[in-house]
């Protein structure tokens, strides 16, 4: 039963620089650059999506 | 190791070839790694400025092989940065790159100002900007780029793209930061539960000792990452010599980590890794609330700044080309196709739409424009094509003026946010005191540590900026820009306003108000007369008699200016002008006094009519005064019109203190003598002619009407016509104000009600933690507020689906 704690604490340990890692791709994929603006693409018609929307963020660097 | 390897004196790489580059500095031969750091320092120590080596707190840059900067002398390119200030003059904003510390600032503002050919040099130690104007008979911008690399740094013009890349790459190492500190701290405070619940033999001491090393562990990155700005800024303070906002905390930290440290190794006492890491989550949570205030109150100059448009479709002829935005030039002409925006400043040529300002303006409807009114870049054609001739490019279009009156504003620090910074400053020396003898007096490390965390002198600190910051970006944003930092402070505290009548209450356009008539013609057929001798003619006068039908083909048209016209009309020559002027035509001296505002009408057979003309009242000019009498101001009215005219208006108006007549002079001596009973003066008016007065009141506000911004000499400046701006500045400041005094009150409550209480071993390092994050965000939240898009349910209705994502584009 406590023998049990030498495995899962060391567990979440490593579960939590797991989680780092995961948030760390995220944020410098920009995904939290901007959490205006995709709350309103559901907004847009889906044709104008093909249209005026590759332009409308610029190319990230 | 050290000793075995020297350190180069300049940048503190290592010396891997022993004496072959020396050069003495500060009294002694000093080891340099390489050529260039040996020639900076030469350069430095001929140049008079040792003492950089010794205030310095962090090694300088390693010179570097740039390309060369004589790209910068392209006057094209000069116009995208630079702006003409005289006739030989430039003036730019540079970004200084590889600042490592204030020293680094010091250096190049020394540097900088024994150049010759610069005749202005500003530094500003938070931005890392420097503001330069200089001569271009003397010197080329390229050359002082040059300079300040020759001393191993680095400056290039400011580009706001640029800025915007590195704006964003703070805010995610802040965002990353804030998740490094949330996360240990959650997870830490998971593995201390148990030892809470812990009443007495539950938890085996292996485990309890397990779960500490788990803490430690996750605590380690919090310490190592999350707390670097918190000891970087300490430590930067300590080696200059004094004490700065972040030392308390550093040391709070570092203290508090240690013990805790010594606990898990020693396996004895008590262990706080979980108030520690939930310490740097609360502290950087409110770092990173400020950060987002900051960036949300400089967005309102992003939007000028950035919603010029990149490109513009120049007419070549009768072909249009399309060319970038910044390579247009002054003359060029320019298709605008409605929904775009302007390019840049200029006059419409052809056509006839209407444009949406209210970027500049804050004034929603649009505007009808038509040939000849001029147009300025950033504002939106809603109707039809235009055609438009360029007069003002780059950095010289209104919007940029705007930005660089707003930018030297935000720069500069008020009295205000100086007075706070003292206050914070001697705070922080007093709890770093009061930490001390808490700790000789209990032997406790943990009451001095929760000394050092619970008071909050960031509160203190940050109680004006970002108040004063949000409320000038809700000003710019209707319409009102802000160019003297410590003018909200001033309207605040106005208790009359003194108004200018001309172009300020009225529009400065004349219109008729009345037709006397003198001799036999009846009043229609003078008025078409009139407009027959006016129709050619560009002088304000002639607008008043508008457009319309004109009475017979008019020959010898002969223009006399200041004094009037004379031609052949129908056979009959005819004088339309200044009463002596027509008096010279009729043969009798004029019957009436000549009132300024009066035009007369004489044939060869005698006087026919006298037309007087009257200035337009603005249509909100009554609103403004009713408005500004329910704020609690006395308004004056003052101005170089006939005083009738002026008594008539003020009539109208319902203003009790007026004088007319009045000289520059006799305006200035009028504020002068209110202030001399002790009231605070503010003053709206034209920002051109009425500089003097404007220069003498408190606060003055000034009419900018779009154009010539740059040269405005007022504290405030309407960038409408709307003078509604006016009680609105007027609110938003007393707002701003009360704002502040609620935070310096709060901030000033709360330390000196936690300071004894963690003094006297109250508080505890968890609560001190919590009070410590709590006292800032509640300082930036209750300063956000008023930054808040309040009342303004017009714009949500205006606004479609696509257009309001074209403005949230720009946001990046």
């Amino acid at each position: 039963m406590e023998s049990s704690l030498y495995l899962l604490v060391p567990l979440s340990v490593a579960l939590v620089f797991l989680i780092g890692w995961v948030f760390w791709r995220a944020l410098h994929g920009g995904q939290f650059d901007d959490l205006e603006r995709p709350g309103y693409s559901i907004l847009e018609d889906d044709d104008r999506k093909s249209g005026s929307e590759p332009d409308s963020r610029p190319p990230e660097a | 190791m050290a000793a075995a390897v020297p350190c180069c004196f300049h940048c503190g790489a290592a010396v891997l070839e022993a004496h072959r580059w020396r050069s003495p500095v500060l009294g002694a031969e000093r080891e340099f790694c390489c050529a260039g750091c040996q020639a900076v320092a030469r350069t430095i120590v001929a140049g008079g400025f040792e003492k950089y080596y010794e205030t310095r707190s962090a090694a300088g840059p390693q010179p570097q092989d740039l390309p060369p900067a004589e790209i910068y002398d392209d006057p094209a390119a000069q116009q995208q940065f630079a702006v003409r200030t005289g006739e030989h003059r430039r003036s730019a904003t540079l970004i200084l790159d590889r600042i490592r510390c204030a020293a680094c600032l010091w250096l190049n503002e020394q540097w900088l100002r024994c150049l010759p050919g610069l005749t202005r040099v500003d530094v500003n130690y938070a931005t890392h900007r420097a503001q330069v104007e200089w001569d271009e008979r003397a010197t080329r911008l390229s050359r002082i780029l040059e300079a300040v690399r020759a001393i191993g740094y680095d400056a290039y013009p400011f580009d706001p793209q640029r800025q915007a890349g590195l704006e964003r790459a703070a805010r995610r190492a802040a965002l990353w930061r804030l998740f490094v500190a949330g996360f240990g701290a959650m997870q830490v405070m998971m593995y201390a539960i148990p030892a809470y619940l812990d009443d007495g033999g539950t938890l085996p001491p292996e485990s309890a000792q397990m779960l500490r090393w788990a803490s430690l562990v996750l605590t380690l990155p919090v310490i190592l990452f999350s707390c670097g700005p918190f000891f970087s800024a300490a430590w930067r303070d300590l080696r200059l010599r004094r004490i700065g906002l972040d030392t308390p905390i550093a040391l709070g930290i570092a203290a508090g980590f240690g013990a805790s440290v010594w606990a898990t190794l020693t396996a004895s006492g008590e262990v706080y890794f979980d108030s520690i890491s939930m310490l740097v989550f609360l502290l950087l949570g409110a770092r990173y609330a400020e950060l987002l205030a900051r960036g949300r109150a400089a967005r309102g100059l992003d939007r000028l700044s950035r919603w010029m448009p990149s490109f513009a479709l120049r007419l070549d002829g009768e072909a249009t080309e399309k060319v970038a935005a910044h390579a247009l030039a002054v003359g060029d002409r320019v298709v605008v196709p409605a929904g775009e925006r302007v390019p840049a400043d200029g006059v419409v040529e052809r056509g006839c739409s209407s444009v949406d300002e209210s970027l500049l303006t804050g004034e929603s409807a649009p505007v009808a424009k038509a040939a000849g009114a001029t147009l300025t870049g950033g504002s939106v054609n809603v109707e039809q094509p235009l055609v438009m001739r360029v007069t003002r490019v780059g950095a010289e279009t209104a919007a940029a003026s705007i930005v660089r009156l707003v930018e030297r504003a935000a720069a500069a620090k008020p009295a205000l946010v100086a007075g706070a910074d003292r206050i914070a400053h001697v705070l922080t020396y007093v709890v770093i005191g009061v930490a001390l003898l808490a700790y000789l007096g209990s032997r406790d490390p943990w009451i001095a540590v929760a000394v050092l965390v619970v008071t909050c002198p960031c509160a203190l600190a940050l109680a004006a900026p970002i108040a004063l910051t949000a409320a000038a970006a809700r000003l710019l944003e209707r319409g009102v820009a802000l160019t003297r930092s410590g003018a909200l402070e001033a309207l605040s505290r106005a208790s009359d306003i003194v108004l200018d009548k001309t172009g300020t209450l009225s529009s400065g356009k004349l219109t008729l108000a009345h037709t006397e008539v003198l001799g036999e013609l009846d009043a229609p057929g003078c008025l078409a007369l009139a407009r027959a001798l006016e129709a050619s003619s560009r002088h304000p006068i002639a607008r008043a008699f508008g457009a319309g039908a004109h009475a017979a083909p008019v020959k010898e048209l002969v223009n006399y200016p200041g004094h009037g016209v004379q031609a052949l009309v129908a056979g009959r020559r005819v004088r339309i002008g200044k009463a002596a002027f027509c008096a010279e035509l009729a043969g009798s001296p004029a019957r009436h006094d000549d009132l300024r505002s009066s035009a007369y009408l004489a044939g060869e057979s005698g006087w026919l009519a006298r037309f007087v003309l009257e200035d337009t009242l603005r249509g909100d000019a009554v609103s403004l005064v009713h408005e500004l009498r329910a704020a609690g101001l006395r308004v004056h009215l003052v101005s170089g019109d006939e005083p009738r005219a002026v008594a008539a208006l003020a009539r109208t108006l319902g203003i009790a203190s007026h004088a007319g007549g009045a000289t520059p002079q006799d305006k200035f001596a009028f504020v002068e003598r209110l202030q001399a009973e002790g009231r605070v003066v503010a003053m709206l008016g034209d920002g051109l002619n009425d500089a003097p007065v404007l220069a003498r009141a408190d606060v003055s506000i000034a009419m900018g009407g779009g154009s010539e911004i740059a040269q405005l000499r007022s504290d405030l400046v309407l960038l409408g016509e709307r003078l509604a701006a006016v009680p609105e500045a007027l609110a938003g400041a007393r707002r701003a104000m009360r704002v502040i005094r609620q935070n310096f009150g709060w901030a000033l409550a709360y330390n000196a009600l936690a300071l004894p209480a963690a003094a006297a071993g109250w508080v505890g390092p968890w609560e001190a933690a919590v009070g410590m994050a709590a006292s800032s965000f509640i300082v930036v939240l209750n300063a956000l507020r008023l930054a808040a898009r309040g009342g303004d349910p017009g714009t949500w209705k205006a606004v479609s689906t696509s257009s309001f994502l074209s403005r949230s584009r720009s946001y990046f």
